[in-house]
């Protein structure tokens, strides 16, 4: 039938998707007819690995913290990279060593301006 | 295994990373410089490079390259100019406008040069994974630039509105790419397209066509055409003049950039997208006009009527003929002066936020500033599209295209829209030229910067220059046609 177009190649991954989901639902389910239930106070307050919560979690953080998130998350991809880019890099030769040095080139402009603009400084 | 390096010809990318370069350098002299305005300075020697790179590569022709990921043809190139035009004067118009708001500052201008390589990059993109980052580049560019007036909440606004639906648009043109890849196996224009012709049966099947409606959207998103410009009054009106002027014209360009190519070399060969950008082109100008009649600002106003343009705009992306893509790179150069020009007015007559750009501000501007009234009369005679200006030329030449292909309708509908357009964008030569100034008003006492002077002298210099002799432009966007 001409305009009818089924991809049968993506049939796995929609079961796997809808397994996938399933089991966790399903099992989720089944368990609530076995499972006892006898909540009370400690065990109904958040976790916090232990500690009794001193505080509301919906508090305002200092801008500082998501900077430094920002740096590390660069350095980060640019050692994703790095890896990747040393496992061929006898293969790649020179041409490589050159790429791989301007890439790390733009990456470090970026450090250099955040490091000189104070975003490491925790207290300005 | 031996790895074979792709060839990598550099000389494509050489606007890009000129762009690129300078935006660098900028941003490690903003670390040393005191005075920022140097560095607006020294983008605007750039710049200039840039534009020197791009008329020495207009002369020859390089094949796609970086495995067919981009190239450097006379279309990326003409638009590649238009890029350097809209973020020359922008910045030129920065330079009046940021210390007079306290806002200067060194990210400016790197920000809008990043932008700008961005936009390059969709021009020269030939696979939708290219496409899709140049979109990024310019998009959070612009992000952060519409939000650059941290003082004031109107363009914190801006920034945040522009910011969550345009991570949407970005969403459902990524969604496109999936589905277009799903459906044709490649994120390449020229594969698809080839894939399209060796499989004509499977030329309607749904993926691909939701593929290609996603892809749309984003597009339609990002040139601000009804239904997909709610964003559009509030963000230009909230953010800086100077990043209005660069994003109204800029972003709008590298919007449509993209779209000509993507639609003439993948789905060249189908033609129902037609019907739909007609449509749109249809919507968005009637849309765009008729809301502009209502406003009372006119900055606001210019929104809604760069809304309208984009509606032109598409009018020539209809037909698919060399001769429409001719017209849109010429309309897009003329809209880039004569709306700049019209914005940097703006610029220099809002003394504070908000005030002077309301129309009444405008009443009796010819007794007071004589010069600068005549040519906010220009700006606004092109933008209607009045004969001697450029504004005509750049309409004619789309609407040209739209009856040769076949679309006498558009052009038609376009003429009444320009008719149209005439009553809002007269109403402020009305204000200049038969009010007389009632009140001793703040305007008497802006202050005549040189930069921004210079901005409104070139851009309305170009109009009527140009509008009087159109062959050197004519010449330039035939270069440009691909198709």
């Amino acid at each position: 039938m001409s305009g009818l177009y089924l991809p049968k190649e993506y049939l796995a991954i929609l079961l796997f998707i809808v397994l996938g989901v399933g089991f966790g639902v399903v099992t989720l389910w089944i368990g609530q007819f076995f499972r006892m239930k006898r909540p009370y106070f400690e065990k109904l307050v958040a976790y916090e690995s232990g500690n009794p919560p001193t505080d509301e979690p919906r508090m305002r953080f200092s801008v500082k913290f998501y900077l430094i998130a920002i740096l590390f998350i660069v350095f980060d991809v640019e050692a994703i990279y790095l890896y990747s880019w040393a496992l061929v890099y006898d293969k790649l030769g020179m041409f490589a060593l050159v790429e791989m040095f301007i890439f790390i080139a733009l990456l470090l402009v970026g450090y250099f301006y955040g490091w000189k603009k104070g975003a490491l400084q925790w207290e300005k | 295994m031996p790895i074979i390096i792709p060839t990598l010809d550099f000389a494509a990318l050489i606007p890009i990373l000129a762009i690129i370069t300078t935006g660098l350098v900028v941003l490690l002299l903003d670390i040393y410089v005191e005075d920022k305005a140097v560095l607006g300075y020294v983008s605007l020697i750039g710049l200039l490079a840039t534009a020197i790179a791009c008329f020495g590569l207009l002369t020859q022709t390089v094949a796609p390259t970086f495995q067919n990921m981009l190239v450097s043809d006379g279309y990326s190139l003409v638009l590649d100019l238009i890029f350097v035009v809209t973020a020359t004067l922008s910045i030129m118009i920065a330079l009046s406008y940021l210390p007079a708001r306290d806002m200067q500052s060194g990210e400016y201008y790197a920000l809008l040069l990043f932008a700008t390589s961005g936009m390059m990059l969709m021009g020269a993109a030939t696979d939708l994974i290219v496409v899709f980052l140049g979109l990024e580049i310019m998009s959070i560019a612009l992000y952060v630039l519409a939000a650059f007036n941290r003082r004031q909440l109107g363009s914190g606004e801006a920034g945040l509105k522009y910011f969550v639906l345009g991570a949407f648009a970005s969403a459902f043109f990524l969604y496109g790419v999936a589905l277009t890849y799903g459906a044709t196996g490649s994120t390449n224009l020229q594969t698809i397209a080839m894939w399209f012709s060796a499989n004509p049966a499977y030329a309607h099947n749904p993926i691909a066509m939701v593929g290609l409606a996603l892809l749309l959207i984003g597009f339609a998103f990002k040139i601000a055409a009804v239904p997909f410009q709610w964003w559009t009054p509030d963000v230009y009106h909230g953010a800086p003049t100077s990043v209005t002027a660069f994003m109204s014209v800029g972003a709008k360009a590298a919007g449509f950039a993209a779209l000509v190519r993507l639609l003439l070399v993948s789905f060249g060969a189908i033609p129902d997208w037609r019907w739909v950008i007609s449509w749109l082109a249809v919507l968005t100008m009637t849309g765009g006009n008729i809301v502009a009649l209502a406003q009372k600002d006119v900055k606001r106003m210019l929104a809604y009527s760069s809304i309208a343009h984009a509606g032109y705009i598409l009018v020539g992306v209809v037909p698919g003929t060399p001769d429409g893509v001719k017209g849109i790179l010429f309309y897009l150069m003329s809209y880039a002066f004569m709306n700049i020009g019209a914005f940097a007015v703006i610029a220099l007559l809002e003394q504070r936020d908000q005030i002077g750009s309301s129309i009444e501000s405008y009443m009796g501007l010819s007794s007071r500033k004589p010069l600068l009234a005549l040519m906010m009369l220009f700006f606004m005679f092109s933008l209607t599209g009045i004969p001697p200006f450029i504004g005509f030329w750049g309409k004619w030449y789309v609407f040209w295209a739209a009856v040769k292909g076949g679309a006498s309708w558009l052009a038609i509908v376009g003429m009444i829209n320009s008719v149209i357009s005439a009553f809002y964008y007269l109403s402020v030569v009305v204000q200049m030229y038969m009010r007389s100034p009632t009140e001793p008003s703040e305007l008497e006492f802006a202050p005549l910067s040189l930069p921004v002077t210079l901005t409104i002298a070139l851009a309305g210099a170009v109009t009527l220059l140009l509008g009087l002799w159109p062959t050197p432009l004519i010449k330039l966007t035939a270069l440009g046609i691909f198709g």
